[in-house]
């Protein structure tokens, strides 16, 4: 077994026992960058320097006896779109270049302060819009898994990495799936935490009210323990919960037996695909095996999800994304005669296509006259989508569903039609819309062994129990065991 | 038709920065004439990723400010985002209250020839100030200065209840009054930190439909901002008058030349897509907050006038002088507790120490004075008693100025106290009529008008330290009066 090829807590463990240095593993991963990349494409910078210069300190704490964390040494990397101080930060867009930040985001500081080497940046879908990466301004990320295939978006880049043990975890964001879509296509667990449960402070914005910073990793125990270190309250974060976090690790092997499981009716639409759905439905039958309960709930709203969502995100898009101006930083057009043309050529030249699509229809959905037609009117279906999450969690623990209605796609596939493309996130943007938690587990293989994902999503806060029901699954099954054929 | 026929109505936006130490969402100095982009940090540069934390104090001061102006407080507003695009902008859009605002419905008295109008006031909001550009004509270049961005402002938007430019001086002023005495405010329309909106239109006399209404933007002092409303009402007037239509539009005013000028008219008006902060929680104000802020309300400068007219006896006028600023008011107070004759303690305050202060040219104010009250309360009852002539007094006053020592101390030192000893007074005198005997003839014999000169005599023999009544007594007594 190569060192690459070990979980989190693996390494952790060997790190603890002074079988191997930090430095070793960050070298070994960035051995690994170096064969693999070129097809994965899934680093958009990385920062050798300093990962050793953070591994080298970490092997220091170890002989001295006081490691930062249980994974301190570990090498992770991050998506494009944390704030990462003196490393270059572009949100896989070109109106970002030649940016480097003069901050690193709360949560970098955290993974800093705990010991893990930051092997690099991982790409993305532009400013976190997309489902398959190939809306980043530096090109597609392959999926591990199969090579013409995307491993999904807009953290897309995060899930091949760690998919393709270039780095053994990685941070990504989820404002309507962004995290469980890539999870579900690559064969990892991930999880977006209750909005408000980890900092945005540093995390260029998508959407606001949407967005959320979750970790990404081989297995449950690894994602659990990555989270424990990014959980916590941040001041520097209005919408940040002053609300500790429990201990994740604790209660993971805790089992189902007693719990109610709610299969949402709605979930299971027409077109989904076959294999999904026949191996979801195995993964909740293995539940019920388990000793849980399987209990039909009723979502009645789900049908507005996506239409909700394709408002509200646009709109505080189109105002999260009015500072790239290029006024003070990033690109600018410098041959624009007057201000109104540098900022028309500017973002003209700096933005893409689908950034641009988002923005017009923000736009549009915000401008006097439309207003209530469309952003009011879709903050009241919001409040009717949260409201039937509430009712569902008086009868059940926890809700589970497909991540995805479809396994990975083939790159350029879908590129052609928005539509079909943002049908993608049709089963994890109502989790987004509620703010709720909401975690994709690998649960099976299609015939052309490409994985598939099961999503588990529960009550506000509720992570560890999300954890210990999806650790039940990975306990009786080696799906997260499986590494891609790279 | 004339302008008599005509009715202006007129309503204020005013922008007044408030007194916090920080900005409204990060912890960057407020610190008037830093160097350019010093006081400034990730958040209020708008950098990527960085997120608005409210500043409690700017919650403080709008109750504060909400109260004195008998508004009502609301338990729960809500932050908005007002989107346009401006180099000064670095977000692309400001943090403002829109629909929700923090106060409401309050009002505020005014004078007014035909006597006091209460102008109500429709909302109080608080808000993010911008930057400011800076062009170089002569490099061609324009630089920006983020300085000011984020530093917080409260927007006070009156009803269009005035009704003309007198009147719309007289609320700023007031209003500039009442937010100083909370010390929410510096009142400094120079540095732009108290500046205002006009909204100004005009309807035929009679009509209950108001006119078309202009804006005037962004101006900052008592003088322009007459001329600008006086010379837009006359502008509505005359293009009324040749048939034509006001456009409603947003306006300058030239100060150099007189006149306003279209800045942007409602067509190319931005559409500013107000919608909800996703980055701040409703704002809630807890009713602990509230009382703590009306309890620590001062005396506002309305009502104390009336308390020195009734308490002091003072006339109108001079209480409306004393009581334009607290300090001032303070001040005297303090020196009417030992003081009777409140009257000629006025008087002292609008003559030379009202004089004294102009001359230091902002260099000494009232709460800056290197004297106490006490010290000069003692010196207007050495008036008083007779001890200090009147002209010997405002020497000692502007030693004291300059200073600091005791009045009593000066006193001594420069051999001002006056001469009431009668013995010592009638000697001179004696001495003065002996040396002019003819004179006395001609004084006896009716002339007499040249009393004055016997006074001078004996003030110039006595170096003007005479007591003037006991020389005045005993001249009339000698000379047989």
């Amino acid at each position: 077994m190569e060192l690459t090829d070990l979980s989190m807590l693996e390494l952790a463990a060997k790190l603890a026992a002074g079988e191997v240095s930090s430095v070793e593993v960050t070298r070994a991963c960035l051995a690994r960058i170096a064969q693999v990349d070129g097809k994965v494409k899934a680093f958009l910078c990385l920062d050798e320097k300093g990962a050793l210069a953070a591994a080298e300190a970490s092997d220091a704490r170890r002989k001295a006896g006081s490691p930062a964390s249980p994974l301190d040494g570990v090498p992770i990397g991050v998506k494009d779109l944390f704030l990462t101080e003196g490393v270059p930060t572009t949100a896989g867009s070109r109106i970002l270049e030649g940016f480097s930040p003069p901050y690193d985001s709360t949560v970098v500081g955290l993974l800093k302060k705990a010991g893990l080497p930051i092997v690099g940046k991982l790409n993305l879908d532009e400013f976190a819009m997309g489902s398959s990466n190939e809306s980043s301004a530096y090109g597609p990320t392959h999926n591990p898994w199969a090579l013409d295939r995307t491993p999904g978006g807009s953290s897309g880049g995060s899930a091949a990495a760690v998919a393709a043990r270039e780095v053994f975890g990685a941070l990504g964001t989820d404002t309507g799936g962004s995290i469980r879509q890539p999870a579900a296509f690559t064969n990892l667990v991930g999880i977006k935490p209750t909005y408000g449960r980890v900092s945005r402070y540093g995390v260029i914005a998508y959407a606001s009210s949407l967005d959320q910073v979750g970790p990404m990793a081989r297995t449950v125990p690894d994602t659990a323990a990555l989270l424990q270190l990014i959980a916590q309250h941040d001041p520097l974060d209005s919408t940040s919960a002053p609300v500790e976090a429990p201990n994740y690790s604790e209660d993971l092997e805790g089992g189902v037996r007693g719990l109610k499981l709610g299969v949402p009716r709605e979930y299971f639409i027409e077109g989904m695909d076959p294999e999904v759905e026949a191996t979801v439905r195995q993964a909740m039958a293995a539940y019920e095996r388990l000793g849980a309960t399987l209990v039909e709930v009723s979502l009645p709203h789900t049908k507005y999800a996506l239409a909700t969502y394709y408002l509200l995100a646009p709109a505080e898009a189109s105002s999260n994304l009015a500072r790239y101006d290029g006024v003070r930083y990033g690109l600018r057009a410098k041959d624009a005669k007057g201000l109104r043309e540098m900022y028309g050529q500017s973002r003209d030249r700096g933005f893409g296509s689908e950034v641009k699509h988002r923005i017009m229809l923000g736009t549009y959905a915000l401008s006097a006259g439309y207003y209530d037609a469309y952003y009011v009117r879709a903050q009241k279906v919001r409040t009717l989508i949260r409201q039937d999450f509430t009712k569902a969690f008086e009868q059940v623990d926890a809700i589970l569903s497909p991540a995805s209605p479809v396994p990975p796609f083939k790159l350029g596939e879908k590129t052609d039609n928005p539509l079909s493309m943002y049908l993608m996130d049709v089963f994890t943007l109502p989790c987004n819309l509620a703010g709720l938690p909401g975690l994709s587990l690998p649960c099976g293989f299609t015939k052309s062994n490409l994985p598939i994902g099961l999503q588990i999503l529960g009550k506000p806060f509720d992570e560890a129990r999300l954890l210990r029901i999806a650790r039940a699954f990975e306990r009786e099954h080696d799906f997260s065991r499986r590494l891609a054929p790279l | 038709m004339p302008l008599s026929d005509f009715q202006p109505v007129i309503g204020l936006e005013v922008h007044a920065q408030l007194l916090t130490k920080s900005k409204i969402f990060c912890g960057c100095s407020t610190e008037f004439g830093a160097e350019p982009n010093r006081n400034t940090c990730p958040v209020c540069l708008g950098m990527p990723g960085v997120l608005p934390v409210l500043n409690q104090r700017v919650v403080e001061f709008a109750v504060r400010t909400g109260l004195a102006l008998g508004c009502t407080i609301k338990k729960t507003s809500i932050w908005s985002r007002k989107n346009y695009f401006y180099p000064d902008l670095p977000k692309g859009y400001q943090i403002t209250q829109f629909d929700q605002p923090i106060c409401e419905w309050g009002k505020l008295t005014i004078d007014t020839p035909e006597g006091e109008k209460v102008i109500n006031i429709r909302r109080i909001h608080m808000e993010e100030d911008a930057g400011k550009n800076v062009h170089d004509a002569a490099v061609g270049e324009s630089l920006v200065d983020l300085n000011r961005a984020g530093v917080p402002l409260l927007e006070i938007v009156s009803e269009p209840d005035l009704r003309n430019a007198d009147e719309a001086v007289e609320y700023l002023k007031a209003l500039r009054e009442v937010l100083v005495y909370l010390g929410v405010n510096d009142g400094n329309l120079e540095e732009g930190s108290f500046r205002c909106d006009a909204n100004v239109s005009v309807m035929r006399k009679g009509d209950t439909k108001y006119g078309t209404r202009v804006e005037l933007k962004n101006i900052n002092s008592y003088r322009f901002i007459k001329q600008a409303i006086e010379y837009e009402i006359s502008r509505h007037v005359d293009v009324i008058e040749a048939g034509g239509k006001i456009d409603q539009e947003t306006r300058l005013w030239d100060t150099q030349r007189y006149e306003s000028r279209s800045m942007r008219s409602k067509e190319e008006a931005h559409d500013y897509r107000y919608f909800p902060e996703p980055d701040l929680p409703p704002l809630h104000v807890a009713d602990a907050l509230i009382d703590q802020m009306a309890q620590g309300l001062p005396e506002l400068p309305r009502p104390k006038l009336q308390r020195f007219m009734s308490q002091y006896g003072l006339p109108a006028y001079d209480a409306k002088l004393l009581c334009s600023e607290r300090p001032l008011a303070e001040f005297f107070e303090a020196c009417a507790q030992h003081s009777k004759d409140y009257k000629k303690l006025s008087n002292w305050f609008q003559g030379e120490l009202a004089r004294l202060l102009n001359e230091s040219a902002g260099a000494v104010t009232i709460s800056t004075l290197k004297f106490t009250p006490a010290q000069l309360a003692e010196l207007l009852t050495a008036v008083e008693k007779g001890t200090l002539s009147n002209n010997a007094a405002k020497d000692v006053l502007g030693e004291m100025f300059r200073t600091g020592k005791a009045p009593d101390a000066i006193i001594a030192e420069k051999g001002l106290a006056q001469v009431s000893d009668s013995g010592a007074v009638e000697a001179v005198v004696d001495e003065i009529l002996a040396k002019n005997a003819g004179e006395v003839e001609k004084y006896r014999a009716g002339k007499k008008q040249i009393f004055g000169f016997f006074v001078g005599q004996v003030m110039k023999a006595m170096k003007g330290k005479g007591n003037p009544t006991l020389v005045n007594d005993l001249l009339k007594k000698k000379l047989g009066d």
